[in-house]
């Protein structure tokens, strides 16, 4: 029994989704099967840019900056400098001689008081020779005014430990000349700032 | 850190000397051929009353080796300075005998124009290549008059040091001729200010001195200490293996031994910041030191083992003790003392008894034992501004002056066989240098000129 209504109704729906369906396939054709080779390895790219940053944020005003005193400037002074300066005054003697005289002892004294007020200077007594005696001898020499005048300093009470003593001999003139200015100038026990 | 660095530094500077020094090991010297002639022609003389004459023409090479040829002069003329030197020939200058047709051979002495000329003895020497870059000197002694070889040798050795050929070979020739032992392969010591640098860690600008040695005519300075200090009075142990000296390396001054063959730096007196050592002078059998030593507060003298150990003291006086040299048979030590007032010369025994006075001068220091067979000691005098060389003959206390005034002349030290010393002094430009002279006053030689060069020691 045929009626419109159930042609209608049955029949030009599926018609239609057909004729739907076949242009839909026709459109978009089903995928091809995937060729023999195997897939390509994934790709890195390092040449792709960045995604662009984020907008940032406005951030605050800046606190204003804290005002930072100034750190001490601490004196520093090498040994050197310090002994640049001759804190320490030499003392002189008469030819072959290790003898501490007058000027000699008002020259320690004001030496030991530079000491007493830089306790933790450690000195070195240079003795030293004018060239008219022979090299050899005036090492001992040297050596003796060298420890003359340390003895005179720790009678003054400085401790032994910090008065080191060494001879140079004629070695090391302070003046090169060959006459009695340059001699005297030459024959001395000197002092030099070793530690501080 | 800098004082743990500095031994280093100088060891490794030893070091690499050591190859340089050990190629100057003597060249292997051969047996000369039996001789056929009597000990009368062996020994060759001069005419009655006058030392023999002797002449070294250039030794003969290979005409095409240039090397060679510089060998054979080389060889030569050091050889005659080595000869000259004793004073035991007179010597024939080099240019007189020009015209004397060159041997073709070793033997092939022209006999008649020597005797010409005067001549007592010729020295004939051949230089050929012995492989390896080796060198052979083959060396013949001919007695003019009785027109026979008096003496031959063989050496082979490296290229290295051509003068240690001559220096072996006049060595020789002097034993043989003269039963004398020559010189010619000795060492001095010396302290120069030639590499002069800033001493380290002083405040004053202060210039480094430092030991050196050379070859007894000058040649073939070596440096020995890499310190950047103060080093003076170096002292070469008997065998020639260490030089014992003071350094200021570490601070104040303290005795110290390089053992230069090794690379070795020892410091045997023990000295620290508070105890001070300085001048040793080692004893004959280089078994101990002398030296002085402040280590119980006054400069006196102390003997040690050479290894440090069993240190006793020798002298004891407030005055100063000082400047110690040992007699030949180490039973006695001469040394400075200034316990009358100023300093003198002194002997005493090294069980310390037998003290006795040498010298009564104004100003006396630096004594110098000689070696057997001579009594003496040599000291430096004041005689004026500056000081004079002077010996003390110790059989007699008779004196001798060997300088006189030119210059300050100081620290004698004497060659091993006694007959010449090595001194500082300031003679001529003013600058410090080595001289040598004869114990007899005569053969006045500068040895150094380079920057300021003095207190010499001369070895074994």
């Amino acid at each position: 029994m045929f009626s419109w209504k159930n042609f209608c109704v049955r029949v030009v729906p599926v018609v239609f989704l057909c004729g739907l369906v076949s242009l839909a396939c026709t459109r978009n054709p089903p995928p091809e099967a995937p060729p023999d080779t195997p897939p390509l390895p994934p790709t890195v790219l390092d040449n792709v840019p960045d995604p662009p940053e984020p907008p940032v944020e406005p951030e605050p005003p800046p606190p204003p900056p804290p005002v930072i005193e100034p750190e001490e400037e601490l004196v520093t002074r090498s040994l050197e400098e310090l002994n640049q300066d001759s804190p320490l005054q030499p003392v002189f003697f008469a030819y072959d001689s290790a003898e501490i005289d007058a000027a000699s002892r008002r020259v320690l004294d004001q030496n030991a008081e530079v000491l007493r007020r830089n306790p933790n200077w450690i000195i070195t007594i240079e003795g030293h020779c004018d060239e008219r005696g022979t090299a050899e001898y005036n090492l001992a020499l040297g050596e003796r005014r060298a420890v003359a005048a340390r003895q005179y300093l720790q009678d003054l009470g400085l401790a032994a430990d910090r008065l080191r003593t060494v001879s140079y001999g004629k070695e090391f003139p302070f003046d090169p000349g060959h006459d009695e200015a340059a001699w005297r100038q030459n024959r001395r026990a000197h002092m030099v700032i070793s530690e501080q | 850190m800098t004082r743990a660095l500095l031994p280093i530094a100088c060891i490794l500077t030893l070091c690499s000397a050591v190859p340089a020094l050990r190629g100057q090991q003597p060249p292997a010297a051969r047996e000369p051929a039996p001789q056929q002639q009597s000990q009368v022609d062996l020994i060759i003389g001069g005419r009655i009353g006058a030392r023999p004459t002797f002449a070294v023409p250039d030794c003969l090479a290979p005409a095409a080796d240039e090397a060679l040829a510089g060998a054979a002069r080389t060889i030569a003329e050091v050889l005659w300075n080595d000869l000259e030197f004793e004073r035991e020939f007179r010597m024939m200058a080099r240019d007189t005998y020009d015209s004397i047709p060159r041997a073709r051979t070793l033997e092939a002495i022209p006999y008649d124009r020597w005797l010409e000329l005067g001549v007592d003895g010729v020295v004939s020497c051949q230089v050929e290549a012995a492989g390896d870059g080796r060198l052979r000197l083959t060396a013949r002694l001919f007695n003019t008059r009785s027109r026979s070889s008096a003496f031959g040798v063989e050496y082979s050795g490296s290229t290295g040091n051509l003068r240690l050929y001559a220096h072996q070979l006049s060595d020789e020739i002097h034993r043989q001729q003269r039963g004398l032992r020559g010189v010619a392969r000795t060492k001095i010591a010396f302290v120069s200010d030639r590499d002069s640098e800033s001493v380290l860690g002083l405040v004053e600008d202060r210039q480094t001195k430092e030991i050196y040695f050379a070859d007894y005519d000058g040649v073939n300075v070596q440096r020995v200490t890499v310190s950047r200090s103060l080093n003076t009075n170096p002292q070469w142990g008997g065998d020639g293996q260490a030089i014992a000296y003071t350094s200021w390396r570490r601070g104040a001054q303290d005795v110290f031994v390089s053992y230069i063959f090794e690379g070795r730096l020892a410091s045997p007196a023990g000295g620290s910041r508070h105890v001070h050592n300085w001048l040793p002078a080692w004893s004959p059998d280089g078994s101990q030191l002398a030296f002085t030593s402040n280590r119980d507060g006054n400069p006196e003298l102390y003997i040690a083992n050479a290894d440090g150990t069993d240190v006793r003291r020798l002298t004891t006086h407030p005055g100063i003790d000082t400047t110690p040299t040992w007699s030949p048979q180490g039973h006695q030590i001469a040394f400075t003392s200034d316990r009358t007032g100023s300093p003198q010369i002194y002997v005493i025994g090294v069980d310390g008894t037998g003290l006795r006075r040498i010298t009564f001068e104004s100003y006396c220091d630096r004594p110098t034992w000689s070696p057997a067979p001579y009594n003496e000691i040599a000291y430096s005098s004041r005689t004026g501004p500056g000081h004079d060389i002077k010996v003390v003959d110790l059989a007699t206390n008779e004196v001798r002056q060997l300088t006189f005034g030119q210059g300050s002349n100081e620290s004698p030290s004497y060659s091993p066989n006694g007959r010449h010393l090595a001194f500082t002094s300031t003679r001529g430009d003013g600058s410090k240098q080595i001289w040598l002279i004869g114990r007899d006053g005569r053969g006045l030689r500068r040895l150094t000129s380079q920057g300021n060069n003095e207190m010499p020691s001369w070895s074994q």
